[in-house]
């Protein structure tokens, strides 16, 4: 039972930052109907902002958290108005095709710029775990928890409560009506992909301090958001906050209970049991083709 | 015409060994081959129905540790004191095997993944080749996890008693590749050109319209994943007798994508493509090779020219080629295939 709490705790945890990831995942897949191969990269380029801005610089780590989502969204907008802007209209799979591409080039651009050698990150939190009863939890990871959940009702505000925001809906609801109604369906593109590309930043740079960072931790996280993604169902931004805090506690439950090599695995597993059971996810609002 | 080209090619290819002695070129070309292979299954999935499948490395990893596992025999222990053996057998019946079972994940992946279309069914490959990487890596006691299957013995066809070939030597192997690779040719060929092929063609046109006439969707969208699927596993059983080592990175992704470029450069939907496509992706690394130039500059490179093809020839090579040579008013052959 002990044992339980703690796996349910560290879930909890990791499941802020998987629903960060998912929710930029299905955002933009929702709007722009692009499958987005470099979310992941967006990640791992978030944790190695932190790591630059840190331990290479020796700037302060939440100013450099701050940095390291800016430089996050400034890269998504980059990647839109350079590759994906032309492709307005193009079929899903040929943006499918572009983005593969980039995921490639940009992860061994980061190779070839950082090495294959992982990195660690330095924190100011106090070493010793925060011990509630039978659950110890260590500072970095509740500060991580904490930033995820306020940068999740910052994104939920971001979508229902400013004009952006309702651009945003209007736009994924129906883009020609949106078009005449005067939305700027080219920025509200822009602007979609680089609050995607932000949050995935985010949630590498949170993790990057708690585990390590190497060039390729971000297909592991581009796969996990693609299946916290269908679970929740694609387009849906409440499934995928809830789609994440499940795969985190089917992780850590698989890990804890089955065995740990296939942590990574359940995720998959848990896609494949979703289409035989339901396949439009848990939470799609309709069924959309075409 | 066409058919004096095609004997011309087929005579040009059965010479390569006569001529060519320098043995790494011939490597190159069996490894090109194999790939080719795999692309024209993929190129039947992505071309002729319009469904990616982002998993098909899957399916050539499958083939490849099915038919090493038949060869190589092995024991598994499904409960605690119940084991489960299985004698070495013939490689020929392990490349058999591999295929078919290759075929039968192909069909399992199909009925999942085809209760949805669009997005779900390369989101449902990506994650299927990621969890059998994880079997073939943590599976120690039948894969040997990391440490991977060794000494995989090479094809041996022959009559007991009478005579015995082994596929040791790399000219052999040349030939074996280009006889499967004819074959396969061969088979997606007639497949396209038949009315299962037309109705393929038909919903990746036009879906609602297909239904409307009547055409099964999904149960076309099933055969096509298997022959796809059985063709990539014959692909990795040849791999694996061929390089004679098999470990888990087979099923890493960036050959999924290799698959993937050659098939859209090529031009996806032509039978041509995936060869043309195939020679150019497979013999690029080696060429990048000789200006010894870093394997991540070589990847940046690849990616470039990833997102350069889909922009400049969304068709990909073959029909740009066939449409120019039509502009200029020559041979003006008819145009059996339709491009996408």
């Amino acid at each position: 039972m002990e044992q339980l709490l703690q796996h349910g705790a560290n879930a909890l945890i990791l499941g802020g930052t998987y629903a960060l990831l998912g929710i930029g995942l299905t955002l933009i897949f929702g709007i722009m109907r692009v499958v987005n191969f470099t979310h992941g990269e967006l990640y791992s380029f978030g944790a190695y902002m932190m790591y630059a801005a840190v331990m290479l610089a020796g700037a302060d780590f939440f100013l450099a958290l701050v940095l390291a989502v800016l430089l996050g969204i400034a890269l998504g907008a980059a990647i839109e108005l350079l590759l994906l802007s032309r492709l307005r209209g193009a079929d899903i799979d040929t943006t499918m095709l572009v983005m593969i591409g980039a995921w490639i080039a940009l992860q061994n651009a980061e190779q070839l710029a950082w090495t294959g050698v992982a990195k660690s990150i330095d924190t100011p939190f106090p070493a010793t775990p925060l011990v509630l009863g039978p659950v110890s939890i260590s500072w970095n990871r509740l500060f991580v928890f904490v930033v995820a959940l306020a940068l999740i009702v910052a994104a939920y505000a971001v979508i229902n409560r400013t004009r952006l925001g309702r651009a945003m809906r209007a736009t994924f609801q129906d883009r020609e009506t949106a078009a005449l109604m005067g939305v700027e369906i080219g920025f509200v593109h822009t602007a979609t992909f680089a609050l995607g590309s932000g949050l995935a930043a985010a949630a590498g740079a949170l993790l990057g301090p708690v585990f390590v960072v190497y060039p390729t931790m971000g297909d592991l996280a581009s796969l996990k958001a693609f299946a916290i993604v269908i679970l929740g169902g694609l387009g849906s931004i409440p499934g995928a906050t809830i789609g994440g805090f499940i795969l985190a506690f089917m992780e850590e439950l698989g890990a804890g209970y089955v065995s740990s090599g296939f942590r990574d695995g359940m995720g998959f597993l848990l896609i494949i049991l979703i289409l035989i059971v339901r396949p439009t996810g848990l939470f799609a609002q309709k069924e959309r083709i075409g | 015409m066409t058919r004096g080209i095609t004997i011309a090619w087929l005579a040009f290819l059965l010479s390569v060994p006569l001529w060519m002695t320098d043995l790494y070129v011939l490597h190159v070309l069996i490894v090109a081959g194999i790939f080719i292979i795999a692309a024209m299954s993929l190129n039947l999935l992505l071309g002729y129905t319009g469904q990616l499948s982002l998993g098909h490395v899957a399916f050539f990893g499958i083939g490849a540790y099915v038919s090493s596992l038949v060869a190589l025999g092995f024991e598994v222990h499904v409960l605690p004191d119940w084991a489960v053996r299985l004698e070495p057998k013939p490689v020929w019946l392990g490349m058999i095997l591999g295929t078919a079972f290759a075929a039968g994940c192909g069909w399992v992946i199909g009925r999942i993944s085809f209760k949805v279309r669009g997005a779900y069914f390369v989101i449902v490959t990506v994650s299927f080749a990621e969890v059998v990487r994880l079997v073939a890596l943590n599976w120690v006691e039948l894969t040997q996890g990391p440490m991977a299957l060794n000494n995989i013995p090479a094809l041996t066809l022959g009559i007991p008693g009478l005579f015995e070939f082994t596929f040791l030597r790399k000219p052999a192997n040349y030939y074996l590749v280009l006889v499967v690779t004819v074959v396969c040719y061969v088979l997606i060929r007639r497949l396209v050109h038949s009315r299962a092929g037309r109705a393929m063609i038909a919903l990746r046109e036009n879906e609602p319209l297909a239904t409307s006439v009547g055409v099964d969707v999904t149960r076309y969208l099933v055969l096509a994943t298997v022959v796809s699927a059985a063709m990539a596993g014959a692909a990795g059983a040849l791999y694996a007798h061929y390089v004679r080592i098999v470990d888990p990175d087979v099923f890493l992704f960036i050959y999924t994508v290799t698959m993937v470029i050659m098939v859209i450069a090529g031009g996806k939907g032509t039978l041509a493509g995936p060869i043309v496509g195939g020679l150019i992706f497979g013999l690029l690394p080696e060429v990048l090779r000789g200006f010894e130039i870093k394997p991540e500059v070589q990847w940046v490179v690849y990616g470039v020219l990833m997102i350069l093809v889909v922009y400049f020839l969304p068709q990909g090579i073959v029909p740009a080629v066939r449409g120019w040579w039509e502009r200029r008013g020559r041979a003006p052959q008819a145009v059996q295939e339709a491009a996408p």
